[in-house]
This record gives C-alpha cells, structure tokens and sequence, in this order.
C-alpha cells in the first residue's frame, strides 16, 4: 500500500518550501499563460520569455496551489530555463510519460511493477528528469496526478504561444 | 429521545477499514451514506414492484405507479407542502435549478429585468441564471456575504428594484451559514419578485415548512439526506407550476401529440419527461421515513451538539493554527464546517491536509466545494471541509482532531 512516503518525498518538501522562479514577467516580451485545476481550484501562472534563437531566457511562476503542484511548478521551471523550445517538449512528454498510469492496473498493491512505472521511463530519448523523478511516487496517487502536470500543460500552452509570436 | 448511540449499525459502508484504519466519513455535506432500510427498499421494488409506471394495466405497474406516487407524497409531508401535486422529481438539485431557469426564467426574464442571488451560492445557483442572462439580456445581481460569513442585507432594496427572482440557498454549503428565508420573502415578495430557495444543505438537517419559509420555489437533493443519488425535487405552489411552460419533451408528459403539435399534461407530470427514477423515489421515501424515525428535531438537535463539540475541540487544541469559516455558534450554523489548517503565516493547502486525513482513515473534501464567487470574496482558493450528518459522533471529531497532527509533522516549516 502507497503510503504518505511515497508522495512527500524530502525534494518535493524542499521545492514547495522554498519554490525556484516563483512571480511574474513583464509582458510583453514575455508570454502569459494560466491554468486552473477544476477539481480544487489550483491555479497556475507560466511567464516565458524566448528569444530569437526560440530559447527560454527566463520562467516566472505565479499562482497558488497544492504541495505537489507548487513542487512539480518549481521543479519544472528549474529544469527548462535556458533550454530551446523543442528541448522544453521534450521535457514535457518525458514528464506526462512518467505521469501516465495503465488503464486496469489501479487498485492493485501500489508496488513500481504493479503500476506499470517502468525504470527506464523517465529517460525518454536524451531528457533526464533528475529531481523531477521524485514525483513518480504521485503516480500511485491518482487523484493528484492532474496536481503534477498542471504547469506542465500550461506551459505547453505557453510554448504554443510563444512559438507563433515569432 | 435523541439519536441512538449504535446508530452507525445501520450504515454499511461506515463499517469498513481503509488503509487499516476505520472509515470516518466527515463529507456529508457532499453526498450522505445510505441506511440498510434504503438499500433494502430499492432492492425490494426492483424483486417485487418493478414496471414502468403511468402506462400499464396490469396489476403490477398499478403497484409501481403506487410507490412512486407514495414517494411523492411523503416528500411532500416531509416538507409540509399544501399539495402532493406540488412536488415535481428532477435528477438532482442542478437539475432542478436549471428547470427553473429554462422554464420559468425563459418565460418571464428579459432585458432590464434582474435576478437577485448570493455570494454564497452553489454553481448549480449560479451557471442557470449565467447561461439564460447570455441569452435573455436581464442583468444577474449578487447579495455580498460580510467578512464573518453572513449575508449583507444592508442594500437589499436597492438590489431588490426590477427584479423578478431571488434565488438564495438556505444555508451555506461552505460555510455552514443559515440565511434568514422569511425575512428574504417578506422582501422579495414586497418588491413584486419571487423567492426560490436552494434547500440542499437545509432540509437534510432541518425540520422544513415549506409554508412557514414563504418560499415560492424550494430545490433539494436527495443524495444528500440518506437517499440515493439520481433523484431531487423541485416544490413550488400548483399556480404556479401550471402556469409555467413544460422543460424537458417526450413521454409522459403530454396529454397529446399530434403531426401539427402536442399539448401538456397536468402537473407535476408535465415536467417529468420520460420513464421516471422510481427506484430512486422509493429510496428517497425509505430515507424520509428513516429521518422521521429519528425525528428531524434530533437530527437538528444532534447537528448543533456535534458541530459546537468540533468547534470546541478544533479552536482548543489548535488555537491560532486553525481557522474555521462561518458563524461560531453552532445553533446559528450547520454542520459543515470549512477551515485552515497550519501555521499563520504557512497554510497546509487543503488538497494536502485531504490527503494526509485520507491516510488515517478521515474522509473530507477540499477544494472550491462549487462555490468558486464565495471563496473569491473569503480570498482563499480553496479549504478544507469536514461535515457531520446523524451517523457521526464525538469519536469521528476527535479522529479528525488527531489525524490533522499528522499533516504539521510533515509540513512543518
Ligand atoms: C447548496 C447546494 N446546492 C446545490 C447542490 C447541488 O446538488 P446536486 O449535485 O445533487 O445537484 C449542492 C451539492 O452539491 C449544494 O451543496
């Protein structure tokens, strides 16, 4: 049985204590995106500033939210600040496949195998998730899944925008 | 006579463990656990009485239309209608609040008119009246709600000029708040506007005179008083459903159809398109006869002895640590209590505290709790919601008591 361990790990504590790039962009330059989580009221603000070369300068993160989506904001912005927009992708479908959970194997004894988390997931193509990879546990818990990829989307939709200013 | 002791007994979902803990289920203001009488009564219409009803002969659907029809009059005992014909079932409240908008609301709202709700509402009170104002061009107004939780009455004739509704919930699925219904008539009605009143958290837990209330409409939901989900009721006086243009179309609503038209049947068939809920119904009679078992004057009774003990028991133990929502005195209130939770300048988010409850066994829901305006103006986005109904006790306050320690272990800062 998942147990709170599993969710809280010590990372994730630290990131929600302590966010990284946490407030706001001027826009323009930068892009503004908001995400909300209808099932608790989560929301989420992404700030991208991406230059010329489609490189993200700088991320800000704004909005208030749960311990998971507070941490998995912060870790993200971590990770893609001064990546390219395709590498940022990247990241993000590397982070939703790690999130993702096999149809018909919940309910079972919570263990990696039975979830369907395979160790190698978390390195799609040359991404390495680092930090990030201490979010897996929120796997086990379903319900908090949508409070881990919240940035993620909307910074996908932040990476639309961005792309078709330019 | 109050309520018993052993009274959990009934309920069995309440006698199971999860994560090996005893299930304390503190989210009855969401949906209410259902007592063996209720599950029996719908597994024994479905063994014996099932048929469609208002189209046989035969004996059996004679015997089908019978419980449904008996259902529909003990709502109306229940809430001491004038008339049986008064009740009219819906799907649930939302259902009921949107009956109200697509027919009434379509029939008599139009520009330069106004519809009078709350800062307190519940969506199902609020997206109707967004969705046919898009349409209908009449101007939707909100009574604020003041700092300590009530409702702001100071400006009410000045909100109250042109309009034609006021559509206010009886008490406070967030806050717990019970909002003054025959003052609220007595205004609404003094400027030519009509009364409809959301009783989803009221009539569970208090004993109901629609009558006395001076409502014109009264909306409740049955899930959320020992009954099955899938059915709610919409009351308003016969006047004025007859003359209310019919909702939904189809079967068993009509008195004929023809190539060029069709005309209604009477009420309260004439909004009940299709083949009806009955087993539901009857699950909804087994619940009212188990609360007038209990007696709704201890139902109410044993709400206040139980939410004064958790507001005791919280306030005591965690001092500045907690903030819960809402009047502070029990009898003013009802038992759903919303809170904070953590260090003043560190809240626990709520989602977390949900989780960390879930672990030891407490159920309780966190989050907007459908009433995203209200926690705008409280400026929260979202709290924490314990809610107490006739199976819990003393013993359930103090687990939920105990298992918040848990989440300042973890997220102590
Ligand atoms: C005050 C209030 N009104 C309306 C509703 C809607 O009830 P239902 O979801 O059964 O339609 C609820 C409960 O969710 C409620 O608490």
């Amino acid at each position: 049985m998942p147990g709170l361990d599993d969710l809280y790990r010590e990372v994730i504590l630290d990131h929600y204590r302590s966010p990284r790039n946490q407030g706001e962009l001027e826009t323009p330059p930068a892009v503004r995106t908001e995400g909300f989580n209808p099932l608790c009221g989560d929301e989420v603000i992404v700030f991208v500033d991406v230059d010329d070369n489609n490189v993200i300068t700088d991320i800000a993160i704004g909005g208030q939210g749960c311990s998971i989506s507070q941490a998995s904001a912060s870790m993200m912005s971590a990770a893609i600040k001064g990546a390219s927009i395709g590498e940022a992708r990247q990241f993000i479908s590397a982070f939703k496949g790690l999130m993702s959970i096999h149809e018909g194997e919940l309910g079972g004894d919570g263990s990696e195998a039975e979830m369907g988390i395979d160790a190698d997931v978390a390195d799609v193509g040359d991404i390495r998730l680092g930090d990030l990879e201490a979010l897996k546990g929120v796997v086990k818990f379903p319900v908090r899944i949508k409070c881990a990829t919240l940035s993620w989307n909307t910074l996908a939709q932040a990476l639309d925008e961005a792309a078709s200013d330019t | 006579m109050s309520i018993p002791a052993d009274i959990k007994r009934d309920f069995p979902v309440l006698q199971q463990q999860v994560h090996d803990k005893p299930l304390i289920y503190l989210d009855s203001g969401n949906t209410s656990q259902k007592p063996q009488a209720v599950i029996d009564a719908m597994n024994e219409y479905y063994e014996t009485t099932n048929a469609n009803v208002h189209r046989g002969s035969y004996d059996l659907a004679v015997r089908a239309t019978e419980a449904l029809e008996g259902a529909r009059a003990k709502v109306a005992r229940f809430i001491n209608a004038p008339a049986t014909n008064e009740v009219v079932f819906t799907k649930n409240a939302t259902e009921a609040f949107n009956l109200i908008a697509r027919s009434w609301g379509a029939a008599n709202l139009g520009p330069g008119d106004a519809v009078v709700i709350s800062e307190m509402e519940h969506h199902a009170n609020i997206v109707p009246w967004h969705m046919l104002s898009a349409e209908k061009g009449f101007e939707l107004r909100w009574i604020p709600v003041t700092p300590d939780g009530h409702l702001d009455l100071r400006d009410l004739d000045t909100l109250l000029e042109g309009a034609k509704l006021v559509s206010v919930t009886a008490m406070s699925n967030v806050l717990g708040t019970l909002n003054d219904i025959p003052r609220l008539a007595e205004a609404a009605h003094g400027a030519g506007a009509l009364l409809a009143v959301d009783g989803s958290q009221y009539v569970p837990h208090v004993p109901t005179d629609v009558q006395a209330m001076g409502a014109d409409f009264l909306i409740f939901t049955g899930h959320k008083m020992l009954g099955p989900m899938g059915i709610g009721v919409l009351w308003a006086c016969a006047d004025l459903l007859e003359a209310m243009p019919p909702f939904l179309g189809g079967g068993e609503m009509i008195l004929n159809v023809t190539k060029e038209g069709f005309t209604t049947t009477e009420i309260p068939w004439k909004f009940e398109a299709g083949t009806p809920m009955v087993a539901e119904a009857v699950g909804l009679g087994a619940a009212i006869d188990y609360l007038n078992n209990l007696g709704m004057d201890n139902v109410r009774a044993h709400e206040i002895e139980l939410t004064d003990y958790a507001l005791r028991t919280l306030n005591e133990r965690y001092g500045d640590k907690i903030v819960i929502h809402g009047p502070q005195v029990a009898s003013e209130r009802g038992g759903v209590l919303s809170f904070v939770y953590g260090e003043p300048d560190m809240r626990v988010h709520p989602h977390d505290i949900a989780q960390v409850l879930d672990q030891a066994g407490v159920c309780v829901r966190a989050g907007h709790h459908c009433a995203k305006p209200l926690l705008q103006t409280m400026n929260v986005p979202a709290t924490s919601r314990a809610s107490v109904y006739v199976y819990n006790d003393e013993s359930d306050i103090d687990a939920l008591a105990e298992a918040l320690e848990a989440s300042s272990d973890i997220f102590a800062f």
